[in-house]
Parts: C-alpha cells; structure tokens; sequence
C-alpha cells in the first residue's frame, strides 16, 4: 500500500497541475473576491472564513475526477482490484495521496490568502487548524464520489452534483470554527463536530467506495 | 493449484451470454479458448479473476492464485518501464523484476518512460507484469494483440517456462503459439436468447 501511495505521489508530480492546479484556484478565489466584493475592510474581515472555506472546497473538487478515473481507462483499477491489497485500501491510499497532493498545500496557503481577506487576527490559527483537520474529509468523501461516477463518460458535473451535498458540513463547521476565532468566541464545539465527520469519513466511506468500485468494474 | 469450474454461467452487462460451461486447467496445463467475437472470452476471464460474480455455477480456485491480463496493459505512462514493473513487484510482494526484464528483452528499455513505447513493447511491459505477479494461473485476453512474431515468441517461451515450473494459463488467442495446450471452443456453450432465462432479472442483479 505504500508503493500504491508512493506511485500516486510520483504521478501527481511529473503530470504536473496535480499540485499546481487546486492551489492555484484557491489563490484565484482568495485574490478575485476582494476585488470584486470592494476594499471595505469591515467587510471582508466578515466574509473572509466563508471565502477561506468555500475556496478550499472548490479547490479539492477541481482534480477530484481523475483520482479513479485514469486508473479504470488505462486498466490498473482491473490489476489493483486483483491484487493482494484490499479495495477498501486502495481507496483510503488514493484519497491520502489526493489529500497530500491537494489539501495540504490548500492548509498550507491559507493563512497567506488570510491577509488577503483582512481575516481577524485570532483566526490565523485556528484557520490551519480546521482546514487540516476538515480537507481529509473533503479527500475521503471525494473520493467516494470518484468511485460512484468512475465508469461515467465525462462524469465531472455529476461527480460534483453527488459530492457537494455531502460537503455542506465540513463546509459549515469548517467556517464556523474560523468564524468563532476570528470573533474571540469559543471554538471547541464546531471543531469538534468537524473533527467527528472527518473520522467517520475516514472510518467508513473506504468500504462504501470499494463497494461501488466494485460494482463499476463489472 | 487446479482451476475448476462446473456449470457455469455468466453474463455480460446482465445479458447471459454463456452457460452449461464445466472444464479444468491442472497445474501444468494450459487451456485455449477460442470462439466468435463477442461469445464471452474477456467475461469468463474476468469473472475467473474475480472481477465479476458468475450469474449461476462455481468456480473452485484460490482469488490470490489468478493473474489477470486484459485488453488494457495498466501502464502508467509517466512513470519509466522500471518504475512501471517495480510497482506491481511491490503490490505483489515478489521481486522479480529481473527476471520479468530479461523475459520479455525489455532491459534496454528500462530507464525509459513507458509513454515513449511502441504499442508492441507497451504489450511486453504489460505481459512482463505477469513474470513480477509470481501468480500460478494466468488468464490472458488475447495477449498477442501487436506484438511481432519475435515477440509472439518470446511470449511462448515465457509461457512454456511457466508452464514447466507448475503453472497454468487460460488463453484466450486466435495466434497459434505452437503450445502442447488443449483448445476450449466456446460456441456450444452460448446462452439461448430467450427472455426465460433471466434476460430481465438478470439486468436487475
């Protein structure tokens, strides 16, 4: 299983847009919206934990279709399936390394595009803090999507149809922690909701995905 | 490790396409399937390597003894010929890179990204995936598909040599690799067409 992670790492990087592509939609998002919204700092100190949030999600939904995808077209989901690892891990392995590839950088960019969004300064922290503990569950659930829609043709719009309704709570605790921060409130409840629905996430979407992946290789 | 199977039926996208199917493949031994296009060589290999579950019938082998060869190789075209191999050595837990590189003449070709490969030697790559599997009973799509007759040699003798060492093999070709090999012609075993016999339940399933 780590030769799987260790592979899909490898091809993140020499495809390139792997590692570029989600984080260079964040920046977009982070950079477009002051401007578009106006310079009023009152304002976007306001709107700034929904944006920071909002944009992480886009961002991990743009690569989200190719995580099984091009594995079933060129016939390595076919070999993976009848190799000795279990379908349940190579699903968890994939949506690790998508995680790696994609959510990490988001973690990491997300205080600088902060300033940008004149984010309160007491939710820098706890900005991190949720994003790294909420873009696994975005990864996982993705993933889950990938595998329900991977015989489709073309099926990134119903990839993202399926995916965004099961995105809405990490979405809405995930901002709801910074929100709280960037105000001075107490943050523990929402982060603790967060933190629940990324470990049921990972604790059982794999089986579900490997049971659609399944299905899909028939 | 002997390969079982006993009144089998299977279908391809719920449409039952063969049925009444019994035969067996003894360590050793290897079995040519031959039959019309679309009779059902790639779902009975398939459902065999457990990618599908038969409509009705058994199959009696172990799922960690089949190695699975379609009509996609499974290459990553990114990756070199080398990394490509050393993967499935790793999923597998063999090493024998080595041998599956000088098997197939691709030791010139190792360092070489698989996206700059021949159809042909794409085809060796992919077949050389088999020697890294390690696995006892192989069961290959028509495996010759753009390969040159050197290369339809080289696969023979690969194929031989597994043979000898206890292996077997479930082939489904139209080239004659010249094998000592019993031939499974599948057109008597072709499901009837008629709506009685789970042509609808069986699109539910």
């Amino acid at each position: 299983m780590i030769a799987l992670l260790i592979r899909d790492l490898r091809l993140a990087v020499r495809a390139g847009g792997g590692f570029g592509m989600g984080l260079s939609f964040y920046l977009l998002i982070a950079v477009l919206v002051p401007l578009g919204v106006g310079p009023d700092p009152a304002v976007l100190a306001r709107i700034a934990p929904g944006i920071l949030w909002v944009g992480a999600l886009l961002s991990c939904l743009l690569s989200l279709d190719r995580l099984f995808a091009l594995d079933f077209e060129d016939g390595s989901l076919d070999l993976l399936a009848t190799a000795p690892i279990p379908l349940e891990g190579v699903v968890l392995v994939k949506a690790v390394a998508h995680w790696i590839v994609t959510g990490v950088p988001l973690v990491l960019a997300a205080p600088l595009l902060g300033v940008l969004l004149n984010l309160g300064a007491q939710g820098y922290v706890w900005l991190v803090v949720s994003l790294a503990l909420g873009t696994p569950a975005l990864s996982m659930i993705g993933a889950f999507g990938a595998a329900l829609t991977v015989g489709v043709r073309r099926g990134g719009l119903l990839l993202g149809l399926l995916v965004l309704p099961m995105y809405l709570p990490t979405l809405i605790f995930g901002a709801e922690v910074v929100k709280r921060a960037a105000a001075g409130l107490a943050v523990a409840t929402p982060l603790a909701l967060l933190s629940g629905i990324t470990a049921a996430a990972l604790a059982l979407l794999p089986f579900a995905a490997a049971a659609a992946l399944r299905i899909n290789l028939r | 490790m002997t390969l079982t199977v006993t009144d089998l039926c299977i279908a391809r996208a719920g449409v039952p396409v063969l049925q009444g199917l019994s035969f067996g493949v003894a360590p050793g031994q290897a079995l040519v399937l031959r039959g019309p296009n679309g009779i059902g060589k790639t779902t009975l290999l398939r459902t065999i390597a457990g990618l599908q579950p038969p409509l009705s019938g058994y199959i009696l082998v172990d799922d960690q003894a089949v190695a699975y060869a379609g009509h996609a190789d499974g290459i990553k075209s990114t990756l070199t010929v080398g990394e490509n191999l050393g993967f499935w050595a790793q999923v597998f837990g063999t090493n024998k890179v080595a041998d599956a590189v000088s098997g197939f003449n691709l030791a010139a070709l190792v360092s070489r990204p698989a996206a700059q490969l021949s159809a042909g030697q794409k085809r060796r790559l992919g077949l050389a995936r088999l020697l890294v599997s390690g696995r006892a009973i192989w069961a290959l799509d028509e495996p010759t598909v753009s390969l040159d007759s050197a290369a339809v040699q080289m696969f023979a003798h690969a194929i031989a040599a597994h043979l000898a060492k206890g292996g077997s093999a479930l082939i489904a070709t139209h080239v004659d690799l010249g094998l000592q090999a019993a031939t499974l012609d599948l057109t008597p075993y072709r499901a009837k067409a008629t709506a009685g016999f789970g042509a609808f339940d069986g699109g539910l399933e």
